[in-house]
């Protein structure tokens, strides 16, 4: 090696120099990582406390237990089951075919549990349980009890199913719950409803779905990557729905379905003095517990095919003309308008015959009924009086008088789905049909014919308004809520929705004395109804045409199809004196008024008003 | 500082232990320390896993052993043997090619029967200890030629080693030898020149990267187009060290690592472990003793007496350096993920060993020089 003393300062200075560069190289370096440390430990770290947070901590919802439903006896309409569902953790399973095959040896598994649980099965994460069945009954969970060692990884997990003990009792009234849909989504609070697998879709059990809920808890829980839970943080317990307490009475909803044997109709009765419902009957009617935890295909077609459409809710969708259940009201409207009096005579020749015109509008009594005043009018049903009546009165002053009982509106009632009826007017006329009103639109309207359409509670709400003296309730059906395990019951407030204007309480006095006419007096139409009951009661019979008759043309009821037969409609209300129960029934293609479905009202209200005074 | 680099003056007539033992007192201390902070971090990070740590012990018990045994040989001895040394690793490399056993995807050890050896890490000494031989044995600044022929010895290995592909490894290689040559006083004009073609190049080396490594160096532009798949180790790792903020979630509460969403956290991203638990404060230590080492290594490589050691001794550190800047880089987001370790903290024996084998090369340095008169 040539090394020189001047080599070797010269490479020293040099290596030296090298090494100084090197140094300040790596601490530039060095410095751009404590940068870029300090941005993310100061400046950004907020952020990445909350992405780690994020990361680790996941929030469990908690669904509340939904709220029960009584009768205003403290009955119980819906309750919430025990219901058990089998579980299996695919972690713990050695062999998934095997265990499965052992399974449906102890426990009945379909191919379409099969198939939900295989889906599932490829997109759970391994340590996360899968349902497999859901509804086990008593027999199935006894069974794998005694099996259970067998299973490791296979659990019987205990939850909470809607459930409806009377099953079809006031089915119509009180609804049913279903798993939650798409549509139900568009409308809920997203969060609120994050653990919860079903809710109100009709009845009571919808239109009071906020109340019946309650409000979620939540569990915050940290996990690990693979989302297994590890701890609890934080815990929010949820807060169960409330109970409703309905203003339905159970066993006169029973003796009221029962009244009806295999008809179909609906009979709605209310409290005047209140608007509380009573019953809520429309036949024939279903097993919600069908539709709580999805109705298969077969049933449900076979409910959606049946000629008696038991899904429909005639009570409050059921739009039929009220007939001759009209008249009080029409008879009301006139001596309270001043077009009439209560002694004013017509001559009812069995026709009635518009000046000028040919055509004849016939009264249901063939040989008419002679001189009838207001009250033979309507104890006979006279159809002649009510079409000159109507006449007189003209259409614009019958709607408007027909309007303040709510006929064409809906009452506003606390089940949903109501329909509104339809009450004809000349603007009506003009705006759907482009058509002028005719004075015979008149006549027929008199009766309760024609366009006019009411739902049986609309009838049942106008007659309790009528027993009131024009104290006009909203007819509703909840009575009070509870707060789960409180005693105390918070009653929904119902204030009257109006007063009728009264021009003179005699007027109300005499249109209700003949109703009492119709049952208790000598020429009644529905007197064989009302012969014998023990209080004193006022009613009135219709019968609906649902086929419109050609001109001299008698009707005869072997002759037509039961589908186009009569509808038999009645009205009541009973004590006269001082009313606790007003019922409207309406028995399709029953013919008579008085013949089918007075007697079912009759029913009704033996059972609600001499029960009440045996049990005070 | 001075005084603190100074503490051992080289004074014939004081025979201290570290000259009897040919070590160097600051540079053991340090090291010491660090792989003590190392330890108590991979025990927190392998989450309760005492055999874990058990095994990194061991290994430092070896790493450590070696860097003693390393620091007896007198450099002019290991000057002599380096072309030996060069070539073997060289024939081991093209071994491990035609019959090396593949694990993780690369092929990289050769199976001795009695023991895995990986030739890579071998050539991690042997470049740089062939490049300073080379030059050491004529006037410094090289000319262009002789140049030329050190950077064939450079490039010839990087490229057999990235071919198996292990880019990590060939790129600490190709940065030991570059550091002979800068420390050896390539003129600026070159670099530049050589920064140029670099710049160029990289298309070129595009093309023979492999899949994976392009994936690499697309998730480092943007990590966030792939978050549960490639994007997911420097999105978790940048939480992680970002979470910890100043002073750190406090050992053993750090939840990313422990509720294993970190991946790789006791290996090449233990560096977010630290960063989550004891925050900037922890890697401020961290990088404190790391800089000291550095210095210390520098500073050993200024007082050597021949141009072999102090070629060899400055690259060394400065090879120590880029372990340590690509790693953390990596880490929190500023360079492409390439698999390389912590050194002295993350978990793993080869490389730990290697890289004590060269600080015991450096107190050899330190503790054989001739006495010159001062």
């Amino acid at each position: 090696m040539r090394v020189t003393i001047k080599d070797y300062l010269f490479e020293s200075h040099l290596f030296m120099q090298r090494s100084v560069q090197a140094l300040v190289f790596a601490g530039l370096l060095i410095a751009i990582l404590v940068g870029r440390l300090v941005y993310l430990q100061v400046v950004a770290h907020e952020h990445y406390i909350t992405l780690s947070d994020d990361n680790r901590i996941k929030i469990l919802p908690l669904p509340p237990n939904r709220g029960l439903i009584f009768d205003r006896n403290g009955i119980i309409l819906a309750d919430n089951l025990p219901s058990y569902r089998l579980e299996i953790t695919p972690e713990q399973i050695h062999d998934m075919p095997a265990t499965l095959d052992e399974l449906a040896k102890l426990i009945e598994i379909r191919d379409v549990d099969r198939k939900r649980f295989d889906r599932l099965l490829a997109r759970t994460p391994a340590f996360k349980p899968i349902p497999l069945r859901f509804h086990l009954s008593d027999e199935e969970v006894a069974r794998f009890a005694i099996d259970r060692h067998r299973f490791p990884g296979v659990d019987i997990v205990a939850g909470l199913s809607r459930h409806y003990p009377h099953g079809p009792l006031a089915a119509h009234a009180v609804g049913y719950v279903g798993r939650v849909d798409e549509r139900d989504l568009q409308q809920i609070d997203a969060s609120n409803y994050s653990g919860t697998t079903h809710i109100g879709k009709v009845g009571v059990e919808r239109t009071y779905e906020n109340t019946l809920h309650g409000t979620v808890g939540y569990r915050q829980v940290e996990t690990n990557a693979e989302g297994r839970v590890l701890r609890t943080l934080v815990r929010t317990p949820p807060v169960p729905g409330k109970n409703l307490y309905l203003t339905l009475d159970a066993e006169l909803q029973h003796v009221a379905e029962q009244a009806f044997g295999e008809r179909t109709g609906a009979a709605i009765a209310i409290d005047p003095d209140s608007g509380a419902i009573l019953a809520f009957v429309s036949e024939p009617t279903y097993d919600p517990n069908l539709f709580v935890n999805g109705i298969d295909t077969d049933t449900y077609q076979a409910l959606q095919d049946d000629d008696n459409q038991p899904l429909f809710n005639r009570g409050l969708r059921g739009q039929y003309p009220p007939g001759s259940t009209l008249k009080p009201f029409v008879g009301l409207g006139g001596l309270e308008t001043g077009i009439t009096s209560e002694t004013a005579h017509t001559y009812c020749p069995g026709y009635y015959q518009l000046p000028g015109k040919a055509r004849k509008y016939r009264d249901w009594k063939r040989g008419g009924h002679g001189t009838v005043e207001l009250r033979s009018a309507i104890a006979q049903s006279c159809d002649v009086y009510f079409y000159d009546l109507a006449l007189s009165m003209g259409i614009d002053r019958l709607h408007d008088y027909l309007a303040q009982f709510g006929f064409g509106k809906r009452t506003g009632v606390d089940i949903s789905g109501e329909l509104p009826g339809l009450l004809p007017s000349r603007e009506w006329k003009r705006a759907m049909r482009n058509q002028p009103w005719f004075p015979g639109e008149t006549l027929i309207t008199g009766i309760g014919q024609g366009f006019l359409l009411a739902t049986p509670l609309q009838l049942a709400s106008a007659t309790a308004t009528l027993s009131e003296y024009g104290r006009r309730m909203k007819p509703h059906i909840v009575a009070s809520t509870q707060i789960s395990d409180d005693p105390e019951l918070a009653p929904v407030m119902n204030d009257p929705l109006m007063y009728i204007p009264i021009e003179d309480r005699e007027h109300w006095h005499a249109v209700i004395d003949a109703m009492h006419q119709v049952v208790q007096g000598p020429h009644g139409t529905a007197r064989k109804v009302g012969r014998d009951a023990p209080y004193a009661f006022a009613g009135k019979t219709g019968t609906a045409q649902v086929f419109g008759l050609k001109q001299e043309e008698k009707y005869d009821a072997a002759k037509l199809e039961e589908k186009l037969r009569d509808h038999s409609l009645f009205i009541a209300f009973a004590p006269v004196d001082d009313p606790k129960i007003a019922v409207a029934v309406i028995v399709e293609n029953g013919g008579s008024g008085s013949a089918v479905a007075a007697p079912i009202a009759r029913t009704i209200m033996d059972a609600y008003l001499i029960k009440s005074d045996t049990t005070p | 500082m001075s005084t603190l680099l100074d503490s051992h003056r080289e004074d014939a007539s004081r025979r201290d232990w570290q000259h009897i033992l040919h070590l160097d007192a600051m540079l053991l201390f340090s090291l010491v320390a660090l792989s003590t902070l190392g330890l108590f971090v991979l025990y927190s990070s392998a989450g309760g896993d005492d055999q874990l740590v058990l095994r990194q012990c061991i290994r430092l018990g070896i790493a450590f052993s070696a860097m003693a045994i390393v620091a007896q040989l007198r450099t002019q001895w290991v000057q002599r043997w380096t072309p030996w040394l060069y070539s073997v690793g060289l024939l081991l490399l093209l071994a491990v090619l035609a019959v090396g056993d593949v694990g993780k995807g690369a092929q990289r050890w050769l199976d001795l029967g009695f023991v895995r050896f990986q030739p890579s890490e071998m050539m991690k000494l042997a470049v740089p200890m062939m490049v300073a031989w080379y030059l050491s044995d004529k006037r410094l600044p090289p000319s262009p030629g002789r140049l030329s022929i050190a950077g064939a010895l450079i490039v010839v290995p990087v490229l057999l080693i990235a071919k198996q592909p292990d880019l990590g490894t060939s790129l600490l290689i190709a940065s030991a030898g570059f550091f002979v040559l800068f420390l050896a006083g390539l003129s600026w004009k070159l670099l530049g020149g050589l920064t140029l073609l670099a710049g160029a190049g990289a298309p070129v080396l595009w093309h023979f990267m492999r899949d994976y490594q392009r994936q690499r160096v697309i998730t480092f532009l943007n990590p966030e187009q792939d978050p549960l798949g490639a994007g997911y180790h420097i999105i978790q790792s940048k939480i992680a060290i970002g979470s910890g903020g100043l002073f750190g979630k406090g050992w053993l509460n750090g939840t990313q690592a422990h509720l294993e969403f970190l991946p790789e956290r006791s290996t090449d991203f233990i560096f977010a472990v630290l960063g989550e638990e004891f925050g900037l404060f922890g890697i401020g230590v961290l990088l404190v003793m790391y800089s000291f080492i550095i210095v210390r290594c520098i500073y050993i490589a200024t007082q050597a007496q021949d141009t072999y050691s102090r070629l060899l001794g400055g690259s060394l550190a400065m090879t120590f350096f880029i372990y340590i800047i690509v790693n953390t880089g990596m880490v929190t987001g500023l360079l492409p993920v390439v698999g390389l370790p912590l050194p002295m903290v993350s978990y793993g024996g080869t490389s730990m060993v290697t890289l004590m084998a060269g600080f015991g090369m450096l107190m050899s340095i330190h503790t054989h020089r001739k006495l010159l008169p001062t």
